[in-house]
């Protein structure tokens, strides 16, 4: 038995509210939407996924030795560098580099690898105060919740969720749910935070080897705001984010703002080189797995994304399950896909919620095949014995059923009576597919009855 | 690093990104017209002294006005670059020029030389920036090939004013970052 509950279980929960799943599809479809728009004017737009596509194909087959000039020339331009293999390596680090210092406070602007190494937790049970900058992750943070998207973090909670949470954390008038009144209050109270802090974390989009400079985007300004005014800046990335050289830059954030939100680039894109006088500068490069997939010749194609979280805003399943469900810090098809080569026991159910659909594969900017990965997981899942029990007897049931012509007609006149006179053997709780679904009414006779009294009329 | 080595598979070649030569006939409009897309104010200026008569206009001249420009000194304190980035908490307004401006999308590229400080683009209350109209190109492809293997300690591209939507997707100009940004176009 599994302690905790399984993607279709934390869905039932987040399907319990009907108007909030609508809205939640509305929204993320309207955002895909965008993307098709700023994609469609964008000329050679499919060429740029093709040429991201090839640039991180090359940096998978030589990550060896990009690494190694990307770690000598941080040294070069006066960044320390430090390589983690797995999240407690990580977070040890990150302690060991504030102790010397002696900082008890952190401002860290969004990074989803430090979410999944539970940094936060882990600094805070050494006295370290950390505080999310981002403002869907400060929501989230507030709320004690993870993210629900790697984009959009807080895209589950409703405006007067939100509110009310201010009313609790930052004494905001109670009822108040106006978007930009709610960001002024925060702006204000994170401005203090950005000026008080001494110690700033960022995550990491690309990182240049021929150069050693690091790009960081945001839209909102807060990676900025808080390094520019820390003495100790530190930055953490997983080895897959390196690109070769600087003119690459040109093709990724061509593509990532677009593919994320429908806009033409982030309103901040900072590239970082070195350190100002008087500043320490600090780079953390993280296994965590990652060489684990690069043996994986069917998966290591994941180690390609980029984040822009457009694969879950076009997904299906995902915006009428929520990110939440997934139990994963990243969520949607291409965490199903992730998070599989990290604990396929733990995440085994991922890869099964989804419709393999491929539209994920259709909107990736640099061509992951997403729904082919979820494909290749269920088969690996399902060999290795980690699926659900129920699934894999309907499945052998049904491999008999279409197995056996005889057994094929009994079970189809069967299955129609039923749906037409007893419909509640089939919609009953046994029966998960029935789960906030109707079915038709079902014809009264079978293509193959029908035709063999038609079939030969002129 | 050893797996990494072991691991990683048979080397692929890079691709060929000489392709992405599209350029815009107009790249002033085509950068007027994405800006103002992006939430920017866009003002021509024409010359540098018509700049200094935008900004006694536009911006509250009892607050703090900087601007890294020493032409500008009738209109803005010149700022230090000594001075801790702290002080700058109470900048109403910043005036920096542009090294570059991106027709495709909108944004400026500024180098800390230009910046006088790192922050200072990102802690100003309002941003205005200086372009040049021929400073402007087509594509990012151009942007890099301009920015070529110049070195820098920091260099950004900023994109308009600071904005969120992560409270139910309604779009919030100023987030963390300027609540404005205005481009002055000069010839």
């Amino acid at each position: 038995m599994k302690s905790t509950l399984d993607h279709a279980a934390l869905a039932e929960e987040f399907n319990k509210d009907e108007e909030r799943v609508d809205w939640h599809d509305g929204a993320l479809w309207w955002i895909r939407q965008k993307r098709d728009r700023s994609a469609h004017q964008t000329p050679q737009w499919e060429e740029l996924r093709e040429a991201a596509s090839a640039i991180k194909s090359n940096v998978i087959s030589n990550l060896h030795d990009y690494l190694i000039q990307f770690e000598e020339n941080l040294k070069k331009n006066g960044v320390k560098v430090y390589w983690a293999a797995d999240a407690e390596e990580h977070n040890q680090i990150v302690y060991s580099i504030l102790k010397a210092k002696e900082i008890k406070q952190m401002v860290k602007s969004k990074s989803m690898l430090t979410e999944e190494c539970h940094l936060n937790e882990f600094l805070e049970e050494r006295g370290i105060e950390v505080i999310n900058s981002d403002l869907g992750e400060y929501i989230q943070q507030i709320d004690n919740e993870p993210p629900s998207h790697i984009v959009l973090p807080c895209i589950h909670k409703r405006k007067e969720e939100i509110g009310e949470l201010f009313h609790e954390h930052l004494g905001t008038e109670k009822g108040l749910s106006d978007p930009t009144l709610l960001t002024r209050v925060a702006r204000k109270h994170l401005r203090n935070v950005f000026l008080t802090r001494r110690a700033a974390l960022t995550g990491v989009n690309f990182a240049v080897a021929e150069t050693g400079e690091y790009v960081v985007c945001t839209n909102e300004g807060n990676a900025d705001m808080g390094a520019h005014l820390s003495e100790v800046q530190i930055a953490s990335m997983g080895l897959e984010k390196i690109i070769p050289e600087r003119k690459h830059l040109g093709v990724f954030l061509r593509l990532l703002a677009r593919s994320a939100i429908g806009q033409p680039i982030t309103i901040y894109s900072s590239h970082y080189k070195k350190p100002r006088p008087g500043q320490e500068m600090h780079l953390i490069l993280v296994d965590k797995g990652r060489s684990n997939l690069l043996a994986r010749p069917d998966f290591r194609e994941s180690l390609k994304c980029i984040k822009c979280g457009g694969c879950m805003n076009t997904c299906p399943v995902y915006r009428k399950s929520g990110g939440l469900s997934y139990h994963n810090t990243i969520s949607g098809p291409i965490g199903a896909i992730l998070a599989p080569n990290l604990d396929m026991k733990q995440h085994a159910d991922l890869p099964f919620a989804s419709t393999l659909c491929g539209s994920c594969s259709n909107v990736c900017p640099v061509k992951i095949p997403i729904h082919e990965q979820l494909y290749k997981w269920r088969q690996e899942i399902v060999k290795q014995g980690y699926s659900a029990n129920r699934k894999t007897f309907s499945m052998k049931a049904m491999a008999l059923t279409l197995s056996s012509p005889e057994i094929y007609k009994t079970a189809g006149k069967t299955g129609r009576w039923l749906l037409n006179n007893a419909p509640f053997a089939i919609n009953n709780k046994f029966n998960p597919w029935y789960k906030q679904r109707d079915m038709p009414d079902s014809s009264q006779q079978s293509f193959g009855e029908w035709y063999a009294k038609n079939g030969s009329k002129k | 690093m050893a797996a990494v080595k072991k691991n990683q598979p048979a080397l692929s070649a890079l691709p060929d990104i000489t392709v992405f030569n599209v350029h815009e006939a107009d790249v002033v409009k085509k950068y007027s017209e994405v800006f103002a897309g992006i939430g920017g104010l866009l003002v021509s200026a024409g010359s540098l002294e018509n700049v200094k008569d935008h900004i006694i206009k536009d911006f509250d001249q009892g607050k703090r006005i900087l601007s890294t420009l020493p032409k500008l000194t009738d209109v803005a304190e010149l700022a230090d670059a000594d001075a801790d980035p702290h002080t700058l908490e109470d900048v109403e307004l910043a005036i920096i020029e542009a090294r570059m401006a991106v027709a495709e999308n909108g944004a400026v590229w500024l180098t800390e030389d230009v910046m006088g400080h790192r922050v200072l683009p990102y802690i100003a209350q309002h941003l205005a920036v200086i372009v040049r109209e021929d400073s402007i190109v087509s594509t990012m492809h151009d942007a890099y090939a301009k920015i070529a293997s110049e070195d820098y300690g920091f260099g950004g591209f900023i994109g308009g004013p600071s904005k969120t939507a992560d409270i139910e997707q309604a779009l919030v100009l100023g987030a963390h970052g300027p609540l404005s940004m205005t481009v002055y176009l000069i010839k």
